[in-house]
């Protein structure tokens, strides 16, 4: 279904690849001569394509390594394994030099409107920081006119672009970040949670701001969030991620329709319905515990330890990612 | 709200920033002003000090010896009969460059070393700050001692020992707001855009990290002119009979100081006034050039 916006689709060959990532961080003991003594598998194997122009949901629990996958894919980490291809150019190993070209087009949008803005500066200086990192227009009068402009683009009056960061509201800020992301005319946006610290009202504004933006420059997003409705709504595939691995991926109406691994069923099965009649007569899915430590994550399945239908061979072998039609993929050995 | 946004559009104008920041340092913050205004007074008294004293910084009268403030002598006379007004006003040129001096390489230092160590940290931030550990155990009047007997008494002398001892002190301060200032998502964001390492020290942690550095400076000046006084008490300061503010006061001052309190007091208020002054226009600076405070009060 819903294939990726207009702008791109003559390019068949994916924007990025992500092949068995794994991002492992050391714990280190000792203080004059370190060693490592155990690491926290953050990431650890998770695979999958994104189209251009689509939209990719990344959903999970907090520390199922869905924020560190977004960082990792952007060589703000140092990646373990794995490999990562961006528009055919392996990234994995790039250094800073090497990267600096690629920074330009790939760009992260934050969640906390609030932080990522250097309250020192100018919202016209803030937009223009990458035009003059990348040396993108010759003069400050060229860049601040592209500054106004991005700035009516994301729905802002031009006129603000000499305000400082205080005088605005969270969703104005937001916005602010995204015309930031956007001077570069960057190619692949990584979204980390860019709702989730705005009001529910706000939040739509923005999901909508974000779709429109797909549609006119044909960008590709990787949206990683908690929030199950906004992910439905803005997402074209979505995966479900569970303790560093992907443990469902699939396209969005197959996901909600027919989710098929225990977790995504849990996960989904959780979201309220708001009427309280309906909501005290469905069918609930237990899941008991806490997540394992990613330090320490359980042999076989990851979710064996949760799972309400984990059998014998769940908790010794671990499942692949196994195609399940129509582009479903599932990591279950139960499907 | 809005009409806070509303007053804070009208101001911004075609003046320069520098013009701009006057005129709201007069408009917002009348006791920086007042600050400003006293700091900029003993700047004219020391830089025309030989025009306006009355009398030569080392001229004595040995028949009008301790006499009490008068209208020939306005602040009295010391104990070899020399013009406490003039020696003071003189007083102002020495004490005023070596604080702002000393301070001002001090201040340098600690931003050097605490942006170097504070966003690089690692094994840098390790061995840089266990240096200055084992320097900062050091009492400074060793340090001083021992640079003075090497170089000699003198002013040049003075503000580099102070500079340097309240130098590497001073940024573990710097360290520390450097140290939060980087944990700041818009620190990510710019190295996520590929912005330079100067250009992030420069642009992002450096304008954020001002308020304390403004504070440290402030706070420093005042203490090199103290310190300065300990010194020159010592024989280790500027030597005499260059009358330093705290020389007048650890020296004829201390001495005679039930006999011609006059001799104490007045470089002693001289110097609270000065300490005061800077320490209201620091504050105010402060306030001024943080963005978030425009419009308040």
């Amino acid at each position: 279904m819903s294939m990726p916006g207009l702008a791109n689709m003559s390019d068949p060959s994916p924007l990025l690849v992500v092949e068995d990532l794994k991002v492992h961080f050391p714990i280190k003991a000792g203080t004059l001569v370190q060693r490592q003594v155990a690491s926290v598998k953050a990431v650890d194997g998770v695979s999958f394509l994104l189209n251009r122009g689509e939209t990719l949901g990344l959903v999970g629990e907090s520390g199922c390594g869905k924020s560190t996958t977004g960082l990792a894919v952007l060589r703000m980490l140092d990646i373990t394994a794995g490999r990562v291809v961006f528009d055919g150019e392996d990234i994995t190993r790039h250094d800073r030099a090497a990267m600096r070209p690629i920074r330009k087009r790939m760009q992260m949008v934050y969640q906390d409107p609030y932080g990522s803005l250097n309250p020192r500066m100018k919202v016209v200086d803030l937009i223009a920081e990458p035009m003059i990192v990348h040396d993108l227009l010759p003069n400050r009068a060229a860049r601040a006119d592209r500054a106004r402009e991005l700035l009516a683009l994301v729905g802002l009056r031009p006129d603000m672009a000499d305000r400082y960061i205080h005088e605005f509201s969270g969703g104005q800020r937001q916005r602010i970040g995204v015309a930031r992301a956007l001077s570069m005319e960057p190619d692949l946006l990584i979204c980390d949670e860019p709702v989730s610290a705005l009001d529910v009202s706000i939040q739509a504004q923005i999901v909508n701001l974000f779709q429109d933006l797909q549609q006119s420059l044909g960008l590709t997003y990787i949206f990683v969030a908690h929030d199950l409705a906004v992910v439905r709504h803005i997402s074209d595939r979505i995966a479900v991620m569970y303790l560093g691995r992907i443990a469902e991926i699939a396209d969005r109406e197959t996901l909600y329709r027919r989710p098929l691994h225990p977790y995504t069923q849990a996960l989904l099965a959780a979201v309220p319905i708001p009427d309280p009649e309906i909501e005290a007569t469905r069918p609930q899915i237990a899941v008991a515990g806490e997540v394992p430590s990613a330090l320490n994550p359980p042999p076989g399945c990851r979710f064996h330890t949760r799972c309400p239908l984990a059998v014998a061979r769940c908790r010794t072998e671990e499942p692949a990612l196994r195609d399940v039609g129509a582009g479903q993929m599932v990591s279950c050995h139960l499907v | 709200m809005s009409a806070v946004v509303q007053a804070a559009q009208v101001l911004p104008t075609q003046r320069g920033p520098v013009v701009d920041f006057f005129i709201r340092l007069f408009r917002e913050k009348p006791l920086g002003a007042i600050g400003f205004v006293v700091v900029l007074l003993f700047l004219f008294c020391g830089i025309f000090a030989d025009v306006i004293a009355p009398y030569g910084m080392n001229q004595i009268s040995p028949a009008n010896r301790l006499k009490p403030p008068s209208a020939r002598f306005w602040l009295g006379t010391d104990h070899l009969g020399r013009d406490m007004f003039s020696r003071l006003l003189y007083g102002a040129q020495l004490s005023v460059i070596i604080g702002f001096a000393a301070a001002t390489l001090a201040t340098v230092i600690s931003v050097l070393l605490g942006i170097v160590t504070g966003y690089l940290g690692g094994k840098v931030d390790l061995v840089i700050q266990r240096m200055v550990d084992a320097w900062m155990s050091f009492p400074d009047l060793i340090i001083l001692i021992v640079v003075v007997s090497v170089l000699g008494p003198g002013m040049p002398q003075v503000i580099f020992v102070l500079g340097l001892v309240f130098g590497i002190g001073g940024s573990r301060i710097v360290r520390g707001a450097v140290v939060s200032v980087r944990e700041n998502m818009y620190v990510h964001a710019a190295q996520s855009m590929g912005a330079s390492t100067a250009r992030i020290l420069l642009q992002h942690i450096l304008p954020n990290i001002l308020p304390p550095v403004i504070v440290l400076f402030t706070t420093r000046v005042g203490a090199v002119i103290l310190v300065e006084s300990g010194l020159s008490f010592l024989g280790f300061g500027v030597p005499p009979p260059a009358p330093t503010w705290g020389g007048l006061l650890s020296g004829s001052g201390r001495t005679y100081m039930y006999m011609a309190p006059w001799l104490a007091l007045a470089p002693g208020l001289c110097i609270t006034i000065v300490v005061y002054a800077i320490n209201v226009l620091g504050d105010a600076m402060r306030d001024l050039l943080d963005p978030r405070m425009r419009g308040s009060r």
